[in-house]
């Protein structure tokens, strides 16, 4: 991963011009992501959270930032490392612990899963567990935003996560020719972690600084430091700003590690014992929280009831998922169609599963 | 082809020894690579992190990176280049890391890999294993737990085959390495964990032919990749009640093995197949027709599928529901007419 900037650990440096209350509700964020993405893996060690499941570990900074520049009105899609996203989009610990633990009182029901987590009154329209899948329905939203509003800082845009790996997928390519060639409102945002699962961004991609991969469909590229909260947020916020105003479409790619392996149960044994000692180096939480505290915005027992608190709400959040109802097999047949045309007599509504061929 | 031409004699015998499907399926690969220089593997993290179910593990430090890549993500140029590759002269053995991954490469395959011998009126063979894990009972979700052989079996022009233990694993692999057409390997998730001892490198029956795991006379039970071991359970669970099912796996499931099958329906009269897949116009469809078409006079009673409901792939809390059982195969039988 020669060609990622590594230059953690960072000199401490006070945030200049940011409002306390900000940068204590960032933390806030940041902590809250950790401890909910913390306690994921240990229930999916217990056999609680079945499936896939994808950490934003390492990555807090990056998830913090992003959410932090998106407005209500603008649309996010995700690939499947999506909890934290979801959890910032406004959903409650809670529904998202359930949607990964499979309850009924999930988000989708229990039906979508750690990789799937959708939610369309918050505009988060989905977690795509398939490398790739959420690139052309994100432009494709884009299209129909520029059927029904004008361009303005009151617009609404885009905003389209993808992993480094997903850059060399045919959708990327072909999603972006057209953002180009129709002047579409969507940020699409590279969440580079250096690692497509083992395979790193060098042996993966001709072109490895992949803020330049827009280049051939005049797409602007912009890379920032993903352990920086705020210089994420701010070059998010500009990329929106294009998009939404300018319907200039931005290809954002926002550096940063992954703590952990590519899922759950991955033990990244790809890894070099250097590349994991400045991934932990690295990790952004506890150095916004040194800098906060450096900075005087935080003192230590701020910080630690912060921590607390992110705890407890996730410890809540498991409570409610344990204690939830399983789903109902009789729920099996119940969304598949809108109206009631499936094929087999099997499949029609409220039908005793066990009883069907 | 004949199975002995296949094995190439270069690999020594070895002692038997406890193996998993997946590393029956490793030791084909390696193998096959050991056998002929032509055979190249390529596919998602197949390199160091020996592929998501480790069935490429040791590969790329024993053969090192010209013959074990890892490629980007990007099915359709994973399977594209692998055409080209094979036009030039090469085995590739590719890996679509799971079942719905392939999608995005569905182009390549059915327009391509599938027509190319066709279409070049024999002078361009496809010698490529398309190896997919697939179907479910592992808790993942829909498109890591697909059963999507119907698409590949409705395309003339592909092997479509799947082995249902570490024997045929192994045996089979091989065959379809050494093949001149384009095999879909179809690798059932939930077995690469099942173990058997095995003294490599073993051969089983032809890749093309279907086997009769266990005889019986009232019933012909049709399985094949993840709904053999079911197969075999619901035939030990109607013995207790005195029905004798034939179990069959089919291994082949393009091309179909009509004299295996037929006969044994011949001499049941019934039958009923098994599969994971959604029933509406899935691959049970297909063996019910054929064996309607050319068994009827034999048959006492319908052809009967037990499948996957026709929904997609439900969440690791409903996938018990889904996947046929023992119960639910002997709960379909009792739906005959037993005179």
């Amino acid at each position: 991963m020669a060609a990622k900037a590594r230059t953690r650990p960072k000199q401490v440096e006070a945030p200049g011009g940011e409002p306390a209350d900000t940068l204590r509700e960032y933390y806030e964020r940041m902590s809250l992501v950790r401890a909910f993405e913390l306690r994921s893996s240990e229930m999916y060690a217990r056999a609680k959270i079945g499936g896939y499941c994808h950490l934003n570990l390492g990555e807090e900074a990056t998830v913090v930032g992003l959410m932090a520049a998106i407005e209500t009105r603008d649309y996010l899609f995700t690939g499947y490392r999506d909890h934290g996203y979801a959890l910032l989009r406004g959903l409650s610990p809670e529904r998202v612990m359930a949607e990964l633990f499979g309850k009924s009182t999930g988000i989708s029901g229990g039906r979508g899963g750690s990789m799937h987590l959708f939610d369309s009154e918050s505009r988060l329209f989905g977690g795509y567990g398939i490398v790739g899948g959420q690139i052309p329905p994100a432009t494709g939203v884009a299209l129909g935003l520029t059927y029904q509003q004008k361009p303005g800082p009151d617009a609404a845009a885009v905003m389209c996560l993808l992993g480094d790996g997903t850059t060399n997928i045919g959708a990327f390519h072909e999603s972006l020719n057209l953002a180009g060639l129709w002047h579409l409102p969507i940020v699409y945002v590279i969440v580079n972690n250096g690692l497509g699962m083992g395979t790193t961004v060098e042996k993966a991609a001709a072109e490895p600084d992949l803020y330049k991969r827009g280049a051939s469909y005049r797409i602007p590229g912009v890379r920032v430091d993903g352990d920086d909260v705020l210089a994420v947020r701010d070059a998010a916020r500009e990329a929106l700003q294009q998009a939404r105003e300018s319907r200039q479409p931005v290809l954002l790619e926002v550096m940063c590690y992954r703590l952990r392996g590519h899922s759950v149960v991955d033990p990244a044994r790809y890894r070099s014992a250097e590349d994991t000692t400045i991934a932990q180096d690295s990790d952004p939480v506890p150095a916004f929280r040194a800098q906060l505290i450096a900075a005087g915005v935080l003192s230590e027992t701020d910080a630690a009831a912060i921590d607390a608190d992110a705890e407890a709400r996730t410890t809540a959040a498991v409570t409610f998922a344990d204690e939830s109802p399983e789903p109902h097999p009789d729920d099996l047949f119940k969304y598949v169609y809108a109206t009631s045309v499936a094929n087999a007599p099997s499949a029609l509504p409220g039908e005793p599963v066990m009883d069907a061929l | 082809m004949s199975p002995q031409q296949t094995l190439a004699t270069g690999t020594a015998v070895r002692a038997p020894e406890s193996l998993t499907m997946a590393a029956a399926l490793n030791a084909a690969i390696r193998d096959a690579m050991v056998d002929d220089p032509t055979v190249v593997l390529f596919g998602e993290d197949v390199g160091p992190l020996g592929g998501v179910f480790r069935v490429t593990d040791g590969l790329y430090a024993e053969f090192g990176e010209t013959r074990v890549s890892d490629s980007p993500l990007a099915e359709a140029g994973i399977v594209g280049t692998a055409i080209g590759m094979a036009m030039y002269g090469l085995r590739p053995v590719v890996e679509m890391q799971f079942d719905a991954f392939s999608y995005p490469a569905f182009q390549q395959i059915v327009s391509h890999v599938a027509k190319m011998r066709n279409r070049t009126r024999g002078k361009i063979p496809l010698p490529i294993v398309i190896r997919i894990p697939y179907a479910g009972d592992i808790g993942g979700v829909e498109h890591h737990s697909d059963s999507s052989e119907a698409y590949w079996t409705a395309t003339p022009g592909l092997t479509v085959v799947s082995p249902s233990n570490p024997a045929d694993a192994y045996s089979m692999l091989r065959e379809a390495i050494a093949s001149d057409d384009p095999v879909i390997f179809m690798e059932p998730k939930s077995r690469y964990w099942s173990k058997a001892s095995l003294a490599l490198p073993v051969q089983t029956e032809p890749l093309n032919r279907a086997v009769v795991l266990r005889e019986g006379t009232d019933v012909t039970l049709i399985a094949y990749g993840p709904t053999v071991k079911t197969a075999l359970a619901t035939a030990e669970q109607a013995a207790i009640e005195g029905l004798s099912i034939e179990v069959i796996d089919l291994r082949s499931l393009s091309p179909f093995d009509d004299e295996t099958v037929g006969a044994s329906v011949q001499k049941t009269g019934r039958a009923a197949i098994v599969h994971e897949a959604a029933q509406f116009g899935g691959y049970g469809a297909e063996v019910a027709a054929r064996l309607t078409e050319r068994n009827f006079f034999y048959l006492a009673a319908p052809i009967l599928r037990i499948t996957g409901f026709d929904i997609p792939y439900p969440s690791p809390k409903l996938e018990e529901y889904f996947l046929p059982t023992p119960d639910r195969i002997l709960a379909a039988l009792s739906t005959w007419e037993w005179s």
